[in-house]
């Protein structure tokens, strides 16, 4: 096991753990903009999708990441914005009609 | 940019991450959290893109402009009612997004004649599988939400067995990959074949009323597969962000079985809700108390405490304007109304909050469960909109009721009972409901959203 490998995984244990601290106490009224907003947060993987499209490495890698990208971005763009939506209407006074 | 730098950044997008979520996860800061976690978001794409290794950026423009042009659209005109979709279809490109840099990271170190080093290989089998696996089961559960397939679970003989035998190949494939390092192309195909067979197997046996659970645990998959993916890319932050979602998703996956009163398991292998004939109870012979508007309208205008229940189908009828109006309307009378919310009321955890705030419904008044029931049997009239299996006292009181030990509305305490319904049809468990047949309840059959509209009318005239 490289020396790599171990701090990886001990990154993903800390932050398995941090996640789970931060979402215990959720009221249930944030449920759904809370999955809208950490599917939001899953896209990152378009990180990897830019390091594969961005390298030139003949046309199937760069079909495959370009889906990636596609894919990834609207994970992104809609998750965020949505989750936006959603929580502009919470935002609202009591009263306020 | 400098290596260090890049990493300091990709660090510094991290705890944008970490910050948004603590703070989308209470009511007042929540809008910020999510501006947070945005901007971590673009800290992270904007590094990329200063890499020095990208070459091209034509085809990756294109990718953000349709991608983003995409996502963008999607989030402005969706539907309220429709987030759960929206959710599942999001879970699936993102694990479909992680099985294709996977995807093309294999092929290229195929191409080169290059073999992996073990320990990122191990890693890029699991992008692979989760990744496929969470695309297909998403899509699954997109259909069912949408409707475009049934939402009764779907069941076969030796399904579990298959599945399990699917599930043991998949992990021999890989297992061959990582040992040998000249192990054929297409047992990387199989296995991605597997992948996306196995999510779809998994996803249809489960019924309708399970989907809150079945999309948490997809958007934890989708996380899971992020992290997985910056395993193979060794990039860091994508193993944080990736382990946060995987994590809150299991979470919210729980909070969810716990208000049903079942594990995870029987939630993803019991396939509840496959035969319409699951109750014990029949209904022979009992008759229901049917009444009109007018009825309801002089019940409700007189009350001077009155509890609504919503369930999906308030929410499928598009109702909820209507019903804040009449909620208006009584208490200008001087009446009071609450709103009592199931966890599992909607198809996602905490949907019918969001669709009540949609018609400015102010939040104070929606009060979660433990909190409302003890104030039923103060209450003159419960008015259950659309819901039915989380009112069904036989929950509490019928050991052989599928549902039996399911925390429940004790909506059958309440003085008076209204219930609106389209017709006497079965909730998406497929049980009976005794509560219809209760000497109190009013069965009030027709569309939500019409009914409401006349309830709305005869109310303002009675003096």
């Amino acid at each position: 096991m490289t020396e790599i490998l171990l701090a990886s995984i001990v990154i993903f244990t800390l932050a398995t753990f941090l996640g789970v601290e931060l979402i215990n106490r959720v009221p249930s009224t944030l449920h759904t903009p809370l999955m809208s907003g950490a599917n939001a947060i899953s896209g990152i993987t378009v990180v990897g999708a830019l390091l594969v499209t961005g390298v030139d490495h003949g046309w199937i890698s760069m079909a495959l990441g370009f889906l990636a990208v596609v894919f990834a971005m609207v994970n992104v763009a809609g998750g965020y914005v949505v989750t936006d939506r959603m929580l502009s209407m919470f935002k609202k006074k009591p009263g306020a009609r | 940019m400098p290596l260090a730098l890049t990493k300091l950044a990709y660090l510094l997008a991290a705890v944008c991450f970490i910050l948004g979520l603590k703070w989308l996860a209470s009511p007042g800061t929540a809008v910020r959290g999510n501006r947070v976690s945005g901007v971590g978001m673009l800290i992270a794409i904007l590094v990329t893109l200063a890499n020095q290794g990208i070459l091209s950026y034509t085809v990756i423009a294109a990718g953000l402009v349709v991608g983003g042009g995409l996502g963008l659209w999607m989030a402005r005109t969706v539907k309220m009612t429709a987030m759960p979709q929206m959710v599942a279809l999001l879970n699936g490109l993102g694990g479909g997004a992680s099985l294709l840099v996977g995807g093309a990271e294999y092929l290229i170190s195929h191409a080169e004649g290059r073999t992996f080093p073990v320990d990122s290989n191990i890693a890029l089998q699991f992008t692979l599988l989760i990744g496929a696996l969470t695309l297909t089961g998403s899509g699954i559960a997109f259909a069912k939400l949408q409707e475009m397939m049934s939402g009764r679970a779907i069941v076969f003989p030796f399904q579990k067995a298959l599945n399990a035998a699917l599930g043991l190949v998949a992990l021999g494939l890989a297992y061959w990959q990582v040992s040998d390092p000249n192990s054929p192309l297409w047992a990387f195909g199989a296995l991605i074949a597997i992948g996306l067979l196995l999510g779809i197997l998994l996803v249809i046996p489960i019924g309708g009323a399970d989907m809150p659970v079945v999309i948490s645990l997809l958007n934890s998959y989708s996380g899971i597969a992020a992290a997985m993916t910056g395993f193979v890319i060794r990039n860091d932050v994508l193993i944080i962000a990736g382990a946060l979602v995987g994590s809150s998703g299991i979470i919210l996956s729980q909070i969810m079985c716990k208000a049903m009163n079942r594990s995870l398991a029987n939630v993803l292998f019991g396939a509840f809700g496959a035969a319409a004939g699951a109750s014990t109870k029949s209904a022979e012979g009992l008759t229901v108390r049917q009444i009109t508007a007018d009825d309801a309208a002089i019940q409700l205008a007189y009350a001077q405490s009155v509890i609504v229940v919503p369930g999906y189908g308030l929410a499928v009828a598009q109702a909820q304007h209507l019903v804040r109006e009449l909620a208006d309307l009584i208490e200008k009378r001087g009446g009071v109304v609450k709103y009592a919310i199931h966890p599992v009321a909607g198809r996602m955890p905490g949907h019918m909050n969001v669709l009540l705030a949609e018609a400015n419904v102010p939040y104070d008044k929606l009060i979660e469960m433990d909190e409302i029931n003890s104030e039923f049997e103060r209450t003159d009239v419960a008015l259950v909109i659309g819901a039915n299996d989380v009112v069904n006292p036989g929950a509490r009181t019928d050991a052989s009721s599928p549902i039996y030990g399911m925390p429940i509305l004790n909506a059958d305490l309440a003085k008076g009972i209204i219930v609106m319904k389209r017709g006497m049809g079965s909730g998406f468990a497929g049980i009976e409901n005794e509560l219809f047949y209760n000497p109190k309840t009013g069965m009030l059959f027709g569309d939500a959203k019409a009914t409401l509209q006349k309830l709305v009318q005869e109310i303002k005239v009675v003096s």
